[in-house]
């Protein structure tokens, strides 16, 4: 049981020049790719990667892509609603499960048969179902690819930066939380974007602060000692691209598999999550018209 | 005794291995080995905490020893004793690193190898306890201690999630990963279970509530308790401080101090 195509799953060494091929020729028909980062876990990676696609899936008429490569802790199909859904496979390769008809999604957990399955792999089986998901999946034609990833600076990022490199990758959006102990690992993975030439789009400060629903006064629940993504962002020049509060209804949605955004419009949080979107779709925009520019 | 074995390795003088896993990141399973390791010690026993997080390892700061570097002696690597009496001694890549912010981006072969190292080359002596501190997941890092740990015979895992269902989702497959390498679960820990206003006492539960002490029923696995999220203990996590010493009253303490009670319980001479 598990992945379909297991015997496929080959040793994870850097594409050789026919798969990189092969690999620019599928993504050739994706516009724009956006890597959600963290070096730390927990810091709500999965929720920015769903939300940050169904916001840009709110224009319909762009076509967004969800592509999990957290293999050992997929939480996307369970915060896009998509929880037991399975993966068909037609002539032109994988189909994505879709949320929406312009809202594609792909991940490991609509490969396995029980939520008790437990994916216990080494790097080199991982690194072949990434490489799967890149290759095989039609995705048609996509303005969005987000790429939601699992924490840490491992096989799972070394081979989606080896194998994008075929393709264009607009930058990373790295999350964290405030306190220190965030964003000491969280420093260590933009060293790694800065060691792989990963441009990096910016920061996303989430669980920044929480709001008692009863006597409004604010509680640093993950206090910020050493100055939070402010101070760090500032200290590499790189860019904030916005702090999130706390709202135990984000939490309550990603269970649910609902959009936040649409559920709790009214929320501090959703405004937040707006702006933080806005900013990475002006950023692409921007990425864009700089190519066609070069072109 | 054969030129190799269990009862001439570094680990001898370990009376018992535990590990704390999550399927799931952000959890707090660094927090939860480093309460424990302070609630044991108060409790007189003596304690050591391996790190094998290599890309991310949180240990060091916990204790305020990030700074520290590891000595070598004739039996291999000597650990970094934490604490105002030096009772915790500490292994992490984090005191390897030559630079704080150096990223360890290493595929899994080299990962193994250093926890391979980890296990079997640092001189811990004796320790009643050694808590091994895990990533998130079920690959290399999980794989290659469980097998390394093996000969030692360890104690079991704690599994900590947070209560929410994304969280409890991940932690199933965690405990799918126990199964089928014959890891005994001590139980689970709920963690960030509520959270009490200081201005106001009223509870708000951020990230849902109860769904670890479900997935410890269903899975027919001890529950350990909820920890309630608690400004004071992130704020001493952060410092390098020693919560259980020094906030007694403050919110988290009675559920960190059941769980190492508990775990007290389950090793004392009396109970077999």
């Amino acid at each position: 049981q598990g992945c379909p195509n297991q015997r496929l799953c080959a040793a994870g060494a850097a594409p050789d020049p026919a798969e990189a091929a092969e690999l620019r020729t599928r993504l050739r028909s994706v516009k724009h790719t956006v890597l959600v980062l963290s070096g730390k876990g927990g810091v709500g990676k999965s929720t920015f990667s769903a939300l940050l696609a169904r916001g840009l899936a709110a224009r319909d008429d762009k076509q967004v892509a969800l592509l999990d490569i957290d293999i050992c802790g997929p939480s996307v199909p369970r915060m896009m609603g998509l929880e037991g859904e399975q993966v068909h496979q037609s002539g032109s390769g994988w189909s994505p499960v879709y949320v929406e008809e312009n809202l594609g999604v792909m991940s490991v957990g609509f490969l396995l048969s029980s939520p008790d399955d437990a994916v216990i792999w080494r790097g080199p089986k991982k690194n072949g179902l990434i490489k799967q998901f890149l290759r095989d999946v039609d995705w048609g034609e996509v303005d969005y690819l987000i790429i939601d990833t699992p924490p840490g600076t491992s096989d799972e990022h070394l081979s989606i930066v080896q194998y994008l490199s075929a393709a264009h990758v607009d930058g990373a959006v790295i999350i964290t939380t405030p306190q220190e102990v965030s964003l000491q690992d969280v420093r260590k993975e933009i060293n790694f974007c800065r060691k792989v030439k990963l441009p990096i789009i910016g920061v996303v400060e989430n669980m920044s602060g929480f709001i008692c629903p009863k006597c409004k006064n604010e509680s640093q629940i993950f206090p910020p000692t050493t100055g939070g993504a402010e101070k760090m962002c500032q200290n590499l020049n790189i860019s904030l691209l916005g702090k999130v509060p706390l709202d135990p209804q984000i939490g309550k949605s990603c269970d649910k598999g609902q959009s936040f955004l649409a559920e709790v419009p009214e929320s501090p949080a959703t405004s937040s999550y707006l702006s933080i979107i806005q900013r990475i779709q002006e950023y692409c925009d921007l990425q864009h018209s700089q190519e066609e520019k070069i072109i | 005794l054969p030129l190799w074995s269990a009862e001439r390795s570094n680990l001898a003088g370990v009376q018992h291995v535990l590990l704390v896993l999550s399927g799931k990141g952000g959890v707090g399973k660094s927090t939860v080995a480093t309460e424990l390791a302070l609630a044991l010690r108060v409790a007189g026993k003596r304690v050591g905490i391996l790190d094998v997080d290599l890309c991310g390892p949180s240990i060091p700061r916990m204790f305020r020893v990030q700074e520290s570097a590891v000595h070598q002696c004739d039996s291999g690597w000597v650990p970094v004793f934490a604490h105002q009496d030096k009772s915790i001694s500490l292994m992490s890549i984090g005191f390897l690193l030559e630079k704080p912010d150096d990223a360890v981006v290493w595929r899994g072969p080299k990962k193994n190898a250093l926890i391979k190292q980890f296990v079997s080359d640092v001189a811990w002596g004796e320790l009643d306890f050694l808590i091994v501190d895990t990533p998130p997941g079920t690959s290399d890092e999980h794989i290659s201690t469980v097998e390394a740990l093996r000969p030692h015979k360890p104690l079991g895992a704690i599994l900590v999630t947070t209560p929410q269902a994304v969280s409890v989702g991940d932690v199933r497959r965690e405990l799918t990963f126990c199964k089928k390498t014959g890891l005994r679960v001590l139980g689970i820990v709920e963690n960030m279970s509520g959270f009490v206003c200081p201005h106001c006492s009223e509870c708000t539960n951020i990230f849902s509530k109860g769904g670890g002490e479900e997935l410890a029923k269903h899975a027919g696995v001890p529950f350990l308790g909820s920890v309630p999220l608690d400004p004071q203990l992130s704020q001493s996590l952060e410092d390098g401080r020693d919560f259980i010493q020094e906030f007694p009253k403050s919110s988290a303490f009675p559920a960190l101090a059941h769980i190492a009670q508990q775990i007290l319980d389950g090793t004392s001479p009396r109970s077999s």
